[in-house]
């Protein structure tokens, strides 16, 4: 062990069937330090967690803890507490209907007896050494999101335990609350707590954190000091470019111009949904290929959902080719002719035990009416043809589409959206957790889609990708929209400065 | 060698016959047919009589089963819908036929509970009763689709009070009819001597397959079932959708309403499609159908509908107690519900693994 260290993870390998999740990852926490966990998706943050609280058994390495002689086994969550690492999820996963105290002392007492004046003595005592504006029998949903947040973590801290991990802990808590979330946290760092701190907000990174550990593609990109890793230098290592060799890989698109007396396909203006996003604008031109572009969680698909009405609208304009259009719902867009390819593809995109070809042929039959189905043989007759043009490799149009790997799946979703013949397609990371070769297929189909007269906006976590397809990036950064980058700032290093911004160094 | 492919095309062969979702009801069928056989060859015979109206009638425990199979099979098509549309259950669908019935018989009585003639032509009291048992379909549907209460509670209310306000309609009279032609529905025409019941479930099976055929209500309603997020992004409604769910079968509720009080020509409130929602949800299991909704097979359903009426004839056959009766299908819900639990058929698949495994060694 390290001087000092609380917790030390080597050489932690994960497998999951057909992804390598974690690749001999080290990570190591000292007492008394607010440790940053970052990496965008897919990096191997919460992966890294689970093996830690037990969700997930680690194929290899080990685990050290202070205080205990050799590597500790944490088989579950309940080892994990035992051992004294506690986990605070984004998801409070306390008990509404219960007290604060039953909710502090909930699966932690022993035998059938409980000392009610006890427990709530206890709990209100802790409430008041961490400064907690709560009372011990007061009903744990009448508190509000934030406090809940911080009984949570009493409850943990409670628990005597040396490792606290806040998974996203503030994602749902507005700005005055993470203050009072960020006090107690300096508290319990005080106290000599170590704490893993998870969370996409650049802001409260650099305001709270002590230490970074940068992870990417499952692998460890390296463990920092704040003060040696400035914004623009994180953002990189997270999108994996180093800065010194931006050589700017600009595509062949061209930069679009408007033709005199065109109006853009969609125009959008001060368009806000409840999804948490600030009011933005927006327009495409026909033919143009664009993309939001910013960190996960800085709003790039709550934009494009509200363009397409997929959250509820609660404000703003969309025009269509000039002409003013209501898009409240789904069925409104479509019929405008915009196709969306969600991003969670699992949970938004495929009809799971519909068959490939039922998947296919569901928007275009919905804007058909419920009296005019496809007849069997139209429905082969498409899915067949969609299966060849997009090479999806499927055993029949007739299995399920859950069956179908990843990117065979949002291939299928894609043909949907394609029969639809729209005339503006958004596709918010279609290529997310799908093999190379598809990759590129998919990118080379916008391509071709735009020169065919399509707009397309394109949102990916690769930052490659989007400078390769796009001709225009909409750079996002804490759900607001904070500039727009065409032509010769179209390169890796302006678009990371931009993400980045506020950057004092 | 050839030895060993032919032993393998004959267990891909049994294999999909196993997989395929009406398997289950058409062995269960087999199974009783085979009792049967074996207990009491005489279950089979059927005999052609005549009827207190001098009118031929075939009788026979399996004209039994053609006969009260076929209020199953009506149910059991709009209890489908529900489950896949929902993923839960309707269990107020005997106190909706009671309020069916119920309207039925108002409307022809017209308040005298005694009529000599009937105060509107039976067709008028049919389309009422339509329209106040999809009424209260969409009654249920809404609490289940807008207001998001699991389908079984939000029917329990239903449950609950519908026999009451069954008995509310007709002022809690027992009205009777004695016009002679209100009987053909859930008896005999004059000349047939099968059953009426029988051709109204044939004429629902068909219309529900011309249904499924020419519209999108399966697609719709599966793709709601399986992922409402993804159906929602697809520019349907799934709430709506979920509510006309509900609103058909309160559409199979007036048919069989109107079966039930056209048998006895009358009605008693507290007995009249007693427990029937739990044979109509035991029809859909026992079809292979998912209980949690998404894909279902409506022929699968309304076969096993009929493979129920089958159990339940085969039990009063054997002098079961009709109070005995509900204990006798529980045992074939259990072995239903644990044969389809995904824990126990990963635990069978994990287990054919190891075999072919042990086998290969």
């Amino acid at each position: 062990m390290k001087d000092n260290a609380v917790l030390e993870m080597r050489n932690i390998h994960k497998s999951f069937p057909g992804v390598r999740a974690l690749q001999g990852v080290d990570f190591t926490l000292r007492k008394g330090e607010v440790h940053a966990l970052m990496g965008e998706n897919g990096a191997g943050k919460s992966t890294l967690i689970k093996v830690l609280t037990g969700v997930y058994g680690k194929d290899e390495g080990e685990i050290f803890l202070d205080g205990v002689e050799g590597p500790v086994a944490i088989h579950s969550p309940q080892d994990a507490q035992n051992v004294g690492i506690s986990t605070v999820y984004q998801e409070i996963t306390l008990c509404p209907n219960l007290s604060v105290a039953e909710n502090m002392f909930i699966g932690r007492t022993k035998g059938m007896g409980q000392n009610w004046k006890k427990m709530n003595a206890d709990t209100e005592k802790i409430l008041k050494s961490l400064d907690i504006p709560a009372i011990a029998t007061q009903q744990l949903e009448t508190c509000s999101i934030a406090v809940q947040q911080m009984i949570a973590i009493a409850r943990a801290v409670d628990m005597d335990c040396k490792v606290l991990i806040l998974d996203e802990p503030t994602s749902s808590l507005d700005e005055q609350e993470v203050v009072k979330l960020f006090k107690l946290m300096r508290d319990l760092r005080s106290r000599g707590v170590g704490i893993v701190f998870v969370t996409h907000f650049m802001d409260q990174v650099y305001e709270i954190c002590d230490r970074i550990t940068v992870m990417r593609d499952g692998q460890l990109v390296g463990e920092y000091a704040i003060k040696d890793l400035p914004r623009v230098k994180l953002v990189a290592k997270m999108l994996g470019k180093e800065m010194d060799d931006m050589a700017d890989i600009k595509g062949d698109q061209k930069e679009y111009e408007r033709k005199p007396g065109m109006v853009p396909v969609l125009e959008a203006s001060n368009r806000v949904s409840d999804a948490g996003i600030k009011p933005f604008n927006f327009h495409i031109e026909k033919g143009e290929v664009n993309g939001f572009t910013g960190l996960l969680g800085s709003g790039r698909s709550e934009c494009v959902r509200a363009l397409f009405g997929a959250d509820r609208v609660t404000g703003g304009t969309v025009k269509m080719n000039g002409k003013e259009v209501k898009i409240t719902k789904p069925l409104d867009a479509m019929k405008n002719k915009m196709a969306y390819l969600p991003e969670d593809r699992k949970g938004d995109g495929i009809v799971g035990d519909l068959s490939v070809r039922e998947n296919i042929i569901l928007a275009q039959q919905v804007l058909r009416g419920f009296f005019k189905p496809f007849s069997k043989s139209e429905q082969y007759k498409i899915a067949d043809e969609y299966i060849k043009l997009l090479s999806i490799k499927t055993a029949s149009a007739d299995t399920p589409i859950k069956s179908l790997s990843g990117g065979n799946q949002q291939k299928a979703i894609l043909a949907r959206w394609l029969f639809t013949h729209p005339e503006y397609l958004i596709l918010d990371e279609p290529t997310r957790g799908i093999d190379v070769g598809t990759k590129v297929d998919i990118q080379k189909l916008v391509l071709k889609l735009a020169s065919e007269g399509m707009s397309v906006t394109f949102i990916s976590s690769e930052l490659d990708e989007m400078l390769r397809t796009c001709s225009r990036l909409v750079v996002m950064r804490d759900r607001k929209v904070v500039g727009e980058l065409s032509g010769d700032d179209l390169n890796q290093s302006k678009v990371m400065s931009t993400i980045a911004g506020g950057d004092k160094k | 060698m050839q030895k060993n492919e032919a032993k393998k095309s004959n267990e891909n062969f049994f294999m999909n016959l196993v997989r395929q979702q009406m398997f289950i009801p058409i062995l269960a069928v087999l199974l009783l047919a085979v009792f049967n056989l074996i207990a009491d060859p005489s279950f089979f015979k059927i005999t052609l009589g005549y009827n207190s109206a001098g009118n031929p009638v075939l009788s026979g425990f399996l004209i039994t089963i053609l006969d009260s199979g076929s209020e199953l099979a009506i149910l059991a098509i709009g209890m489908t819908l529900v489950t896949a549309a929902s993923g839960g259950q309707d269990i107020s669908v005997g106190a909706a036929v009671a309020i069916a019935g119920s309207v039925i018989l108002r409307v022809l009585c017209g308040g005298n509970s005694r009529p000599e003639k009937l105060a509107a032509p039976i067709i008028v009291a049919f389309l009422v009763s339509c329209i106040v048992a999809m009424l209260f379909g969409a009654f249920n549907g809404v609490l289940v689709a807008y207001f998001k209460i699991q389908p079984m509670i939000a029917t329990l209310i239903l449950y609950t009070a519908g026999r009451s306000i069954a008995a509310w309609i007709n002022n809690n009279e027992l009205p009777v009819i004695s016009d002679e032609k209100f009987t053909y529905f859930g008896e005999f025409i004059p000349g047939i001597p099968i059953p009426t019941p029988f051709f109204i479930a044939v004429a629902c099976i068909i219309i529900i397959f011309l249904v499924l055929k020419f519209t999108n209500l399966g697609l719709y309603t599966q793709a709601v079932g399986i992922n409402e997020s993804s159906s929602r992004l697809n520019g349907l409604n799934p709430a709506f959708i979920k509510v006309m769910s509900f609103v058909v079968l309160g559409l199979c509720v007036a048919v069989v309403g109107l079966i039930k009080v056209s048998r006895v020509s009358t009605i008693n409130y507290s007995v009249i499609a007693k427990d029937i929602e739990m044979d109509a949800i035991l029809a859909v299991a026992l079809g292979g159908n998912a209980l949690s909704g998404g894909k279902f097979n409506m022929a699968a359903s309304i076969v096993g509908a009929y493979v129920i009426q089958f159990l339940t004839t085969t039990l009063y056959k054997f002098n079961v107690q009709s109070d005995a009766l509900p204990a006798y299908k529980a045992v074939v819900v259990i072995v239903l519900v644990v044969i389809s639990a995904p824990t126990v058929r990963d635990w069978f698949s994990n287990l054919t693994k190891k075999l072919k495994v042990k086998e290969v060694a």
